[in-house]
């Protein structure tokens, strides 16, 4: 298992590697850096020094030294567009990104899962249909045009909730949160359901045939005629052996979640990473670029090893080919 | 004459498609006593599994009793509420199914398995389920039993899985086992092992046992009775012993002749020339008719019952004269 998470470690950190390599050619090729931080009116003296001190002229695979050491930091320097630095606009925005994300998956699960298990259990149940067309519908549809019509039901018609931000927020050390104050609840349902919906179909709709493809097996049967509960044959029996490829999509699609909250955020002008990430593109503002794309492969490459590591959980089989593999 | 654990009377099952019902068990009746082995054998599709399967309440939709009846001791078991009915599975009626590899969670621990199974039926602790799951092991002959219990279904061979599954239908002493082609997948070095671990612990529990196979040499082995089956009818039912000896029914002459020797077994039920036919059209008459080489007019108009003749009973044109 140790050996297993080291290995996966190792994979993590060449993957990290690359992808600030792909980061340190967009900062040092994408425009000129000292040019995007001063005035039209610096002299080329002042340019020149300003260079100097940045550490520009020294060779490429210094630089790229000292860039990984700082991205290891999370150190990207001083936004162009904001004057500030990288790491504190992005301490202000990621608790924002991160609290939507966890919830749009959150419900997903805990919505999707159950439907999905309902829908395998009884096919041909009118609710059953009612899930399989509603998940049409959220497959379907755009994300910007489900959070358009949302906002058109339930705050401009309805005036129940609020079309933007993020309501009160509390802050926990530099950790702010919306999900305590009644007006930060309320601000997140509909960029949460809007961001989730397609994750919840998805999650719906593969729990859904992997449930029906368990119960078709001979396991399952056995289960049966030995007299076991409905409730410990589907949740027990079935339903764990669903889990393997529901965690996989599961992971990958919090990855995605979190990369996708751009247009959830654009929509309900969500005070999150996406949000600043889009204003910098617009600005060619290059430390803030350089900072997501590392931050978000830092996700996904955390996010795929706790994956791996439950596969592991769930499936004693896992266990034996890892510890082949390892030579344990 | 005591009193049968099982009988089944004009027992009918059917198919409803879109171009009509299928009948796939058609009017059979036979009962089983308590602690007999019952034998039953027919080629593939004759309705061996589909019996099998109504008896303990696991038919397929849309599979479904058309008529008939199914009674253990005396209670009806074939038009029994859900909830009722999964008190009987297991716990009186157990089943084993053809292939050990499949027939597991391979989620979960062997003793996990057991234990759930003893405990949904009993009020043992978990603790007292682990030493019955523990010592049901060792009776199937699991070495190492206590060591054993916790590892996966993925960690043991078919042969020892095919035990644990023996163990897990046998682990509340059902009254009555029906077992499905319970060696079909494993190796033939295996198979004679099961049936014989099969027989013993079938015999010192008490147990019952419908026997669901294609090897006419396991049940001449295995077997008290004998019931053959062929196109969802039963055409001739008797004692092991006189069947083998002196088979009535064309059909089941057929099949004795393919009856290897003990020593040296072999694969299938010979070749009785052409095949058994489909349900959707089956001939009037005797299904077998076609196929007989003994067949009379009377054969191709009207169904022979299955009457009683004294050493069998059996279903055939050529022994009405015989009924007694
Ligand atoms: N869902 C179904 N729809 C229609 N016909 C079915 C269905 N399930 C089974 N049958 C038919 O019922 C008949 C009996 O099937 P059964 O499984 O009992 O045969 P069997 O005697 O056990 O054969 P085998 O030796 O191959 O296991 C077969 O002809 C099969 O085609
Ligand atoms: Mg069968």
């Amino acid at each position: 298992m140790l050996a297993f998470i080291i290995r996966r470690l190792l994979q993590s950190m060449i993957v990290m590697f690359f992808v600030a390599m792909v980061a340190f050619l967009m900062f040092n090729y994408v425009g000129d850096p000292v040019h995007q931080m001063v005035g039209i009116d610096t002299s080329f003296k002042d340019r020149e020094v300003l260079r100097e001190s940045l550490g520009l002229n020294d060779p490429v695979p210094l630089q790229f030294v000292r860039f990984i050491t700082n991205a290891a930091k999370f150190e990207f320097g001083i936004s162009y567009q904001h004057k500030r630095s990288v790491t504190g606009l992005f301490k202000e925005r990621l608790p924002a990104t991160l609290e939507l994300s966890f919830v749009a998956a959150f419900l997903s699960l805990v919505v999707g899962v159950p439907m999905g298990v309902y829908a395998g259990i009884k096919p041909d149940g009118w609710l059953s249909k009612i899930f399989m067309t509603f998940s049409l519908v959220g497959v379907s549809l755009p994300t910007f045009l489900i959070g358009i019509l949302l906002i058109y039901i339930f705050a401009v018609t309805l005036g129940w909730l609020p079309s933007y931000g993020r309501g009160d927020v509390v802050n926990w050390g530099w950790w702010s949160t919306g999900i305590t104050t009644w007006s930060g609840l309320k601000a997140l349902i509909m960029p949460a359901i809007t961001l989730g919906l397609f994750q919840l179909t998805l999650i719906m709709r593969l729990v859904r045939s992997e449930m029906l493809e368990v119960l078709r097996t001979d396991y399952i049967k056995f289960a049966r005629a030995r007299g076991l509960s409905d409730r410990a044959i589907y949740f027990g029996h079935a339903l764990k052996n669903t889990l393997v490829p529901v965690i996989t999509i599961t992971g990958l699609q919090i990855g995605s979640i979190i990369a996708f909250a751009i247009i959830t955020e654009t929509v309900f002008q969500w005070p999150g990473m996406g949000l600043l990430f889009l204003q910098a593109i617009h600005n060619v503002d290059i430390p803030i670029m350089a900072a997501y794309l590392m931050l978000v492969a830092f996700f996904f490459v955390v996010i795929n090893l706790i994956v791996d590591i439950l596969y592991y959980v769930v499936d004693p089989r896992l266990r034996l080919d890892l510890g082949k593999a390892n030579g344990a | 004459m005591n009193k049968p654990l099982l009988s089944v009377e004009n027992l009918r099952i059917e198919f409803p498609t879109r171009r009509g019902t299928l009948v796939a068990v058609d009017d059979i009746s036979f009962t089983i006593d308590p602690g007999e082995i019952l034998g039953v054998v027919g080629e593939s599709g004759a309705g061996k599994s589909l019996t099998g399967q109504s008896i303990i309440g696991l038919l397929e939709p849309p599979g479904r009793i058309a008529s008939g009846s199914i009674k253990l001791n005396d209670r009806r078991l074939d038009n029994l509420p859900y909830a009722q009915m999964k008190k009987i599975r297991g716990k009186e009626i157990g089943m084993i199914f053809q292939d050990p590899l499949t027939s597991l969670n391979p989620l979960y621990t062997i003793g996990r398995q057991l234990t759930e199974t003893i405990q949904t039926h009993t009020d043992m602790t978990g603790k007292q389920a682990k030493k019955h799951a523990i010592s049901l092991l060792e009776e199937v002959g699991i070495p190492a039993a206590a060591k054993r219990i916790d590892h996966y279904p993925y960690q043991f061979s078919g042969g020892m899985r095919q035990r644990v599954v023996i163990a897990l239908a046998l682990c509340v002493n059902p009254k009555l086992i029906i077992a499905d082609e319970p060696t079909t997948a494993l190796d033939v070095s295996i198979q004679a092992q099961i049936i014989t671990l099969l027989k013993k612990l079938c015999a010192d529990h008490g147990t019952a046992v419908i026997l669901i196979t294609h090897d006419m040499g396991v049940i001449a082995e295995t077997a008290d009775r004998v019931a053959v089956m062929y196109a969802g009818r039963l055409v001739e039912i008797g004692k092991v012993r006189q069947v083998v000896k002196e088979a009535t029914h064309p059909y089941t002459k057929g099949l004795m002749s393919a009856i290897p020797s003990l020593t040296h077994r072999m694969e299938e039920l010979t070749q009785i020339d052409g095949t058994m036919p489909r349900l959707s059209d089956i001939p009037k008459g005797c299904s077998f008719h076609p196929r007989c080489p003994e067949c009379m007019d009377v054969c191709k108009e009207k169904q022979p019952e299955l009457i009683d003749i004294g050493p069998t009973q059996v279903a055939c044109w050529s022994y009405h004269d015989r009924q007694i």
